[in-house]
């Protein structure tokens, strides 16, 4: 099997705009589910809603689309009714860090064993471009025609934080190492939670002086630091960019978790 | 062997779902209703059940839906104010055909209101709380036993119909202590399974499609989005949209008189009480101390979808009268299935009302 067995062939084509780096997303998750040697059946596919949370609709599986920011609520029920389903969350940066923060914080402090890949790309694209929870400070959107003056969340250190088993941060450049690190969060028993930033031409981008989206893509590749790189820096005091953000595996341990395969 | 108990409402409720075969509760404290969860949380887990607190009532109403996705039998139990964060997820449950079961102990509102007090205040909102039309189950017992049976009941409904299913109590009988005979066994309704052949939102003639439960190779896509048969997102079609919601109406609304469940007394009588829920207990009280077979009495469990065909059944009736712990919310309802005045008799403030307030109405139509 190849990641390309996953998909629902009906359903294609999709809605992603031309450029979108969600499906580069899509591909590097169905890539690492598919080296897992899962079945089909036992496997759910759970998002929430927004352009990130379209995904699962285009997946062979069982899947469910669910309310605005819910995800990680529905699949608590789903996981804990029934331990034996691998469940993988799709959410984006609107749905799991604003209207889903509370749930968010809650499910890496039950550390259930949730697999969650978080499409960041730093705005509301399918309402057409508003601020979100991670809308760099400065950056335009419609709702910040100024420039974002709110500080936005490191949803990674938030994860952390909260208790999750697993988090890791990589980008749409980086595909190689965001399949290696979603394969990693599926093989961790309790919560592990992926953020891939994403390029978006539709809402961020053309607001945001990235002319093509190989631009965009090339600001994340050059603004990545890497976490070990970040880590010898910080040894020799030397000072960290604003504008970098660090990438990497950055939480990998072995709390109790909850709703673990029997 | 059936066995005698002195229970309190909400236990009564608890072990009605377990009864049933609940077997996933996901549920956040609130009174009056708190004490479902904690009966829940300490039976469940020795039944092989799952117990959760979930983090607020959005996420609680979430969870009984995707547990239910996996076939088991899930309910939640609130009050007013988790019973308003519930609504958009109970409209999901709605569109996307998910049985489950949501107790709502009734406080009184609006808002915080009267945590520890009864009220009926939420008859309206259960019906229409949710954007969109749609359709819902709701069930109200007027007795520590019907807290019981109709909690059984209302698994076997959302089974039945794949419709979230409500029990209506209020905190009077959620609260009350009396005796209860819990039968051997309660009946059992299985989900109807995703035939072979057929497509996931596929209705059958009943217009309720077959449920392909996650983890059987169904491949099966929920979603809250408008969707064809085949369960796939198609918001842009108008007649499809029409279709599918005026079928979510229809496949509880033409089984109305399947599911009704009241009690006609007296039905040549002039004046005709109407009650569900707590108030039934005034005006069996009235009855008793009068013995009047001149006051007539229609007793109500399923409040939702009325059942105005037990409105025809009172051929004498020269009025109605309604006593509801709200401003008259039912009454207004069967103002449009009557010709006879149809008297509201509202009672706020948190207690039921006393015989003698009733009385006073009644003599004063006399």
């Amino acid at each position: 099997m190849s990641y390309e067995d996953w998909f629902r062939q009906d359903r294609l084509p999709h809605i992603y705009c031309a450029g979108c780096g969600n499906g580069t997303i899509i591909n590097c998750t169905l890539a690492a589910v598919d080296q897992m040697g899962w079945k089909k059946e036992d496997t759910v596919f759970v998002s929430g809603i927004g352009c990130s949370s379209r995904a699962p609709g285009y997946i062979l599986t069982d899947s469910l689309h669910t309310t605005h920011g819910r995800a990680l609520a529905f699949a608590t029920g789903v996981k804990m009714a029934n331990p034996n389903l691998n469940v993988v969350v799709f959410t984006g940066d609107g749905d799991l860090a604003a209207i889903g923060g509370n749930h968010f914080i809650h499910a890496c402090r039950r550390n259930i064993d949730l697999t969650v890949v978080c499409m960041n790309n730093q705005i509301y694209g399918m309402t057409g471009g508003q601020g979100s929870p991670t809308t760099p400070k400065g950056c335009l959107s419609s709702t910040t025609p100024y420039g974002c003056t709110e500080s936005p969340f490191d949803l990674c250190e938030l994860a952390t934080a909260a208790g999750a088993n697993y988090v890791s941060r990589w980008t749409s450049y980086h595909v190689k190492e965001l399949e290696k690190a979603v394969k990693v969060g599926l093989e961790t028993p309790g919560f592990s939670f992926i953020e891939a930033l994403v390029q978006c031409p539709t809402a961020f981008g053309r607001r945001n002086k990235f002319r093509q989206v190989a631009d965009h893509v090339e600001y994340l590749k050059v603004h990545s630091l890497l976490r070990a790189k970040r880590d010898r820096m910080l040894e020799k005091g030397e000072h960290i960019p604003e504008d970098m953000f660090v990438v990497g595996e950055l939480t990998k341990r072995n709390r109790p978790a909850m709703g673990v395969k029997p | 062997m059936t066995r005698t108990e002195f229970w309190q409402g909400n236990t009564a409720c608890a072990e009605g779902a377990l009864a049933a075969g609940c077997t996933f509760f996901g549920g956040y404290p609130i009174t009056p209703s708190t004490e479902v969860a904690e009966h829940m949380a300490v039976k469940l887990p020795k039944k092989g059940g799952v117990f959760m607190q979930m983090e607020d009532e959005i996420a609680s109403m979430a969870s009984i839906i995707g547990a239910s996705w996996t076939g088991a039998r899930t309910m939640t139990a609130t009050s007013g104010p988790g019973f308003s964060l519930m609504m958009e997820n109970i409209g999901f449950a709605a569109m996307t055909e998910t049985p489950c079961v949501v107790v709502n102990v009734q406080r009184g509102g609006p808002s915080t209101g009267q945590p520890t007090m009864s009220a009926q205040g939420d008859m309206m909102q259960v019906r229409f709380g949710s954007h969109g039309d749609y359709a819902i189950i709701a069930l109200c017992p007027a007795s520590v036993q019907e807290m019981y049976e109709l909690t059984a009941k209302a698994f076997n409904l959302a089974d039945k119909y794949r419709v979230p299913v409500f029990l209506m109590a209020d905190e009077t009988v959620g609260h009350m202590r009396e005796k209860i005979i819990i039968p051997d066994k309660v009946d059992r309704i299985e989900r109807k399974s995703l035939a072979p052949g057929m497509l996931p939102y596929q209705a059958d003639p009943d217009l309720i499609p077959g449920f392909g439960q996650f983890g059987t190779g169904h491949h099966v896509h929920v979603t809250g989005l408008t969707h064809d048969e085949r369960g796939y997102p198609a918001a842009t079609n108008p007649q499809l949209h029409a279709a599918l919601v005026k079928r979510l109406v229809d496949k509880i609304e033409n089984a109305r008189n399947d599911m009704a469940d009241y009690d006609i007394i007296n039905p040549n009588a002039h004046h005709v009480f109407v009650a569900y829920g707590g108030p039934v207990r005034t005006v069996q009280q009235v009855m008793h101390d009068k013995k009047d077979k001149e006051i007539g009495f229609l007793r109500i469990r399923t409040v939702w979808p009325f059942p105005e065909k037990a409105l025809a059944a009172f051929k004498n009736v020269q009025a109605f009268f309604v006593p509801e712990l709200n401003l008259g919310q039912i009454a207004r309802e069967i103002e449009r299935y009557v010709k006879v005045p149809v008297v509201s008799i509202p009672k706020l403030g948190g207690e039921l009302h006393t015989p003698a307030e009733l009385v006073a109405v009644l003599e004063a139509h006399q």
